[in-house]
């Protein structure tokens, strides 16, 4: 079981949005009368923060298998075909608006904010980098390197004060300095998806 | 009794970056401080390449150091070496013969702070690079100088160390925000004025700290160093000597405002506007 919960861990940090605040339901198909510690298990699946919504594959006689809530009852497998396009509900997003920081991000340091957009009052230094969930703003001279919507979202936009950034990338989509319209450096300007291109226009 | 009523300062000197002038701005900086009438003991953190010795002119004079006191092999007073100039201005030297492995954290922790009871102000002069000497250099620090040379790769190093200043020191880690400052050094009047150096005021942009000072590239700075002795006791009349008197008036805290020259945009900015730091 600690073996098991040791790969979880892995797993989420490895894609840390992969069980964000969704809702989840644990098989429990592969445990036995014997290893069910399921009191314990609860806890340390919660302490993960994850949202246990039900259980399947349980013995209800098994100590502790009422904390779990409801069980999907039946066990009668229904096939892949007829599960229903609702059965993953939207999470309900109760999320903050983004992430504030409001001193310079120095060469060196990374800023990785998968939940939303990242705002930054200062500059970004060469050798720097930014990556946000969301859209990044910075107040500031963009001289490093962001990358917007890096978790997948195409709709994330890169906005900047002054712009001298050594790469752009909008949910993978990049941009390096040597490609961007010289135009553009050291003026306002903002990044945006259109299909598989970034497309960069001056603000002011 | 008075100075005991004052609160000790540590100081660390630090760039990243090596060779831009940390240890001979610690040595002319702490000279500055003492001959005010500070008591001040500039520190090497430079185990391994010890240059503060000579800077000092005391190389002759070293008997213990500073991995000696923290091995416990010598007591602080014994390692502690008085300048024979300036009462006031002692030197704890670096060893030559270790490496940055012979500091440890609860040491140089103890070290520092024997030495905050003996002085008012405690300079620590930090190795180039961010690894372990330099870490331990500033783990301490209340306040920090930042040598920076007017050209990309120091700067960039500079912001590097400030990222560092910022989160690795004991007061970052407290949630407090340490004082930063940067001294610009070898400063070349003749280039900037053709715009051959990045401005000062692009160097400020980015680094976005307090200037504590301009430091010209000057041949005193050089001939201080070859005779041992900081800038500021040898040539203090000397356009550096004056700036660093500044810049350690500028530390006690006095609003003393810095001349910056006239800098043309010129064919640098043209050619590497784009690259700057």
């Amino acid at each position: 079981m600690d073996e098991w919960l040791a790969d979880l861990d892995a797993q989420v940090a490895r894609s840390p949005t992969f069980l964000d605040s969704k809702p989840v339901v644990v098989d429990l198909g592969g445990v036995t009368a014997n290893d069910a510690d399921l009191p314990g298990l609860l806890r340390a699946l919660k302490g993960r923060g994850l949202r246990i919504l039900a259980v399947e594959g349980a013995d209800p006689s098994w100590g502790g298998a009422a904390e779990w809530g409801h069980s999907i009852p039946g066990g009668r497998a229904t096939g892949p075909v007829d599960l229903p396009a609702a059965a993953e509900p939207p999470p309900a997003e109760a999320k903050a608006a983004g992430l504030v920081i409001d001193q310079p991000v120095r060469s060196g340091q990374s800023v990785i904010y998968p939940a939303g957009d990242v705002t930054v009052i200062g500059s970004v230094a060469s050798g720097a980098e930014v990556f946000a969930g969301g859209s990044v703003h910075v107040y500031g001279t963009l001289r490093g390197r962001v990358m917007a919507g890096f978790t997948g979202n195409p709709g994330a936009r890169v906005f900047c004060r002054r712009l001298e950034a050594e790469l752009v990338a909008i949910d993978g989509v990049y941009r390096t300095a040597d490609d961007m319209d010289t135009a553009l450096r050291g003026r306002a300007v903002q990044a945006w998806l259109e299909g598989d291109s970034i497309v960069m226009t001056a603000l002011d | 009794m008075m100075e005991m009523a004052q609160m000790a300062k540590v100081l660390v000197v630090t760039s990243g970056k090596g060779g831009v002038g940390k240890t001979t701005s610690t040595a002319a900086l702490g000279a500055a401080l003492a001959q005010s009438g500070q008591n001040v003991v500039v520190v090497d953190f430079d185990v391994g390449l010890r240059n503060l010795d000579l800077v000092m002119g005391a190389e002759r004079r070293v008997v213990f150091d500073l991995v000696n006191v923290i091995q416990g092999d010598a007591k602080l007073a014994q390692a502690l070496i008085r300048d024979k100039r300036v009462d006031s201005l002692s030197l704890l030297p670096a060893s030559q013969t270790r490496d940055k492995d012979a500091l440890t954290p609860e040491g140089v922790a103890r070290v520092v702070a024997e030495l905050r009871e003996k002085f008012d102000w405690v300079i620590c002069d930090s190795p180039a690079g961010i690894e372990r000497g330099a870490t331990l250099a500033m783990r301490h620090a209340d306040l920090a100088v930042v040598v920076t040379n007017p050209e990309v790769s120091s700067v960039r190093d500079s912001d590097r160390i400030i990222g560092l200043l910022d989160s690795k020191t004991e007061l970052a880690e407290r949630g407090e925000r340490m004082e930063k400052f940067l001294l610009l050094t070898r400063y070349d009047a003749a280039r900037a004025a053709r715009g051959e150096m990045l401005r000062t005021e692009d160097v400020l942009e980015i680094l976005s700290i307090p200037l504590l000072g301009i430091i010209p590239e000057s041949q005193e700075v050089l001939r201080a160093s070859n005779i041992g002795s900081p800038v500021t006791l040898s040539s203090p009349d000397s356009p550096p000597g004056r700036a660093y008197f500044d810049a350690a008036r500028r530390l006690r805290g006095e609003a003393l405002p810095v001349a910056v020259p006239e800098e043309k945009r010129g064919i640098v900015h043209r050619l590497f506007g784009r690259r700057v730091a």
